[in-house]
């Protein structure tokens, strides 16, 4: 098939800001012929070397490789040097808003202060754990079967894409966020690592693996594929298998399902809420309250129940895997 | 056009703290003269939470979920995002993977069941507009919805991972640009409003574990609504429907902004629009007082 170049005239709205004399971010505009062969890089670079020299981005290897060169395209993370302008005008349309990953975080332009991320990918230890042999006589090797439980957390280039488009990172300080969370996947599936307190890091509530809020927007953002929310279902599910996880409200809400679904097939939602909590349900009853006069709370007579519940109390009998 | 029927897959809380849920799902459908077989064998799908403590399992009782539907011979329909999730991506993995079909079938043999990977899963909202249609809503309004702006809140797990949405639909929609029910909002005469949050999460999943980044997520989404101009809100999810209807207290705390709108299920706001009473859609059943009609 013969390869035709096409050109269209975007507009850009671009985000600059420079911590050192401004007090407030503002956005240039600019309108530009692109080209189907361009990615967004090119188009950084254009706003550099033909308007404004002053305009600041990072950028390296030009091949998806260095994870330098994140930004946001009309909100949504993007490796650069990746992303094709056709794909993003096919999304997003002729008009398109650049802005750094976080524009709170924003020190010049498109650059950030990536200081968070990087405390966050030291805290969960990113490296294996063992006891090293100073002289040993052969390699340590892996087997391809161990290899593939690393489920390719192994090649995250920590661009932050995911970790500046995680909600939960965005409203809470402390939550390790995304990509900490797949390299600790990363090292944890590692045959090798004999760290005793990886996974019992990620297990804290507030910062760890149960206040990611499941949203898929990791999963959607990476550049890689690395799916980082499968990788902290993965966490949770070894949480569990090693008999790790510490009874909270986060651990009995998960176990807390088996329960109503061995007993009645469909949850029983109150029940379900009282299981997790315990005595701290006290702080539910005012919105109880009021959902209960809204018809919203069926009494426990009234709770549903599947039909054929010895086929579902049999499955769970013979099926269930994990221990708590 | 063949009258269009599916298996009904409730999920939980259609059945308990969203009754009004299930009032105007069998309106809505009653109306569009689509027929609805309940499949009231099913469970729970777990929810993501069940997933996280012990996947197998998770996926023996979805398996069992549609080898009921396969049973009949339908596409089972959902009306929760998450039962869609979770149901959409047993399928995915059982179909993609014979070896763990098979684990799993071992288990269902127990039963006297089997899952053969026979039915298509969809959400109502995309029963409704790929299969019934938007034309066809819209010819039968009898109640413009016109006095109204309408902010549509898409919830996480109908939109994201696409490749659910690009294997399951026929019309796949962007997790960036979602349209289904901006075009719904508009079939059914209404004005829909464009913000920010419409395609962010609501926190429900975190609701108990972590309560502060579930109410500013909460929050976040109604002040972007009510900034857009929105008189009430319209989402597909009965789990965003709870958490942007009944956590406005610690929502408005969280955010310290008052935040309140009435936030309709996509089901109420069809059958609305199709002429059903307020009794019909159990209209009030919500904390957030829907006054308007
Ligand atoms: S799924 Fe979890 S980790 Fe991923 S972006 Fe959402 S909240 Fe963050
Ligand atoms: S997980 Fe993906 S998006 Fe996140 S830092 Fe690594 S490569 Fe980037
Ligand atoms: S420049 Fe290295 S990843 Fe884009």
């Amino acid at each position: 098939m013969e390869h035709t170049i096409t050109t269209q005239k975007v507009k850009f709205k671009v985000f600059r800001f420079n911590a050192e004399e401004d007090y407030l971010p503002y956005y240039d505009d600019y309108e530009m012929e692109v080209t189907s062969e361009e990615v967004v890089l090119d188009i950084l670079n254009r706003i550099k070397w033909d308007h404004d020299g002053s305009f600041s981005y990072r950028r390296s290897c030009r091949h998806g490789i260095c994870g330098a060169c994140a930004i946001k395209v009309n909100g949504r993370s993007t490796l650069a040097c990746k992303e094709s302008m056709n794909d993003m005008v096919d999304l997003f349309g002729s008009e398109l808003v650049i802005e750094p990953l976080s524009k709170k975080r924003a020190v010049k332009d498109m650059i950030i202060d990536k200081s968070d991320f990087w405390e966050k990918h030291a805290a969960i230890q990113p490296y294996v754990v063992t006891d090293v042999d100073e002289a040993p006589e052969m390699e340590n090797l892996v087997s391809p079967h161990d290899a593939e439980a690393l489920d390719e957390a192994d090649l995250c280039i920590q661009c932050g894409a995911c970790h500046y488009a995680c909600p939960a990172v965005e409203v809470n300080d402390d939550f390790f966020g995304p990509a900490a969370f797949a390299a600790a996947y990363r090292f944890e599936a590692d045959v090798r690592d004999e760290s005793e307190t990886r996974l019992m890091d990620v297990n804290q509530m507030g910062q760890g693996v149960w206040d990611c809020v499941k949203c898929f927007e990791c999963r959607e953002v990476c550049p890689k594929e690395i799916d980082p929310i499968g990788k902290i279902t993965k966490l949770h599910q070894k949480l569990f298998q090693e008999g790790k996880a510490e009874s909270n409200v986060a651990t009995r809400h998960a176990v807390g399902f088996i329960h109503s679904i061995a007993k009645r097939g469909v949850l029983d939602e109150g029940g379900l809420v009282l299981y997790s909590e315990g005595p701290a349900i006290v702080k539910h009853l005012p919105v109880a309250f009021k959902m209960f006069t809204k018809g919203k709370i069926p009494m426990p007579w009234q709770l549903p129940k599947s039909d054929n519940m010895d086929e579902i109390k049999a499955l769970v009998k013979s099926s269930t895997t994990a221990k708590f | 056009m063949e009258k269009l029927r599916y298996a009904l897959f409730t999920g939980c809380t259609a059945k308990q703290s969203t009754p009004e849920q299930m009032m105007s799902t069998l309106a809505v459908a009653d109306k569009l003269g689509i027929e609805l077989v309940e499949l009231t064998e099913a469970s729970c799908c777990g929810a993501s939470h069940l997933q996280d403590y012990d996947e197998f399992l998770s996926l023996v009782l979805n398996a069992r979920n549609i080898a009921y539907a396969e049973k009949h011979g339908l596409t089972m329909v959902t009306i929760c995002n998450t039962c869609q999730l979770n149901t959409a991506m047993t399928k995915h993995k059982l179909d993609n993977d014979a070896d763990l079909k098979a684990r799993v079938n071992e288990k269902l043999a127990e039963v006297g069941l089997e899952y053969k990977g026979t039915s298509q899963i969809t959400h109502f909202l995309y029963a409704i507009i790929d299969d019934f249609g938007l034309d066809k809503i819209k010819e039968m309004v009898v109640t413009p919805l016109s006095q109204f702006n309408i902010a549509p809140f898409y919830g996480c797990h109908n939109i994201r991972p696409s490749e659910l949405q690009n294997e399951t639909h026929k019309s796949p929609e962007s997790a960036y640009r979602p349209t289904s029910l901006d075009d719904l909002i508009i079939a059914c005469g209404g004005k829909n409003v464009d913000y920010e949050e419409k395609n962010k999460c609501c926190g429900f999943h975190v609701e108990l574990q972590a309560p502060k980044t579930a109410a500013i997520l909460t929050g976040n989404a109604i002040a972007g609504a009510m900034d857009a101009d929105a008189d009430w809100m319209v989402t597909p999810c009965p789990l965003c429907h709870l958490k942007l209807d009944t956590q406005t207290h610690h929502a408005s705390e969280a955010i310290g902004r008052d935040v309140q709108l009435p936030v309709l299920h996509m089901q109420q706001m069809v059958g609305l629009a199709l002429g059903c009473t307020p009794a019909e859609l159990g209209l009030k059943h919500h904390v957030a007082k829907v006054d308007f009609v």
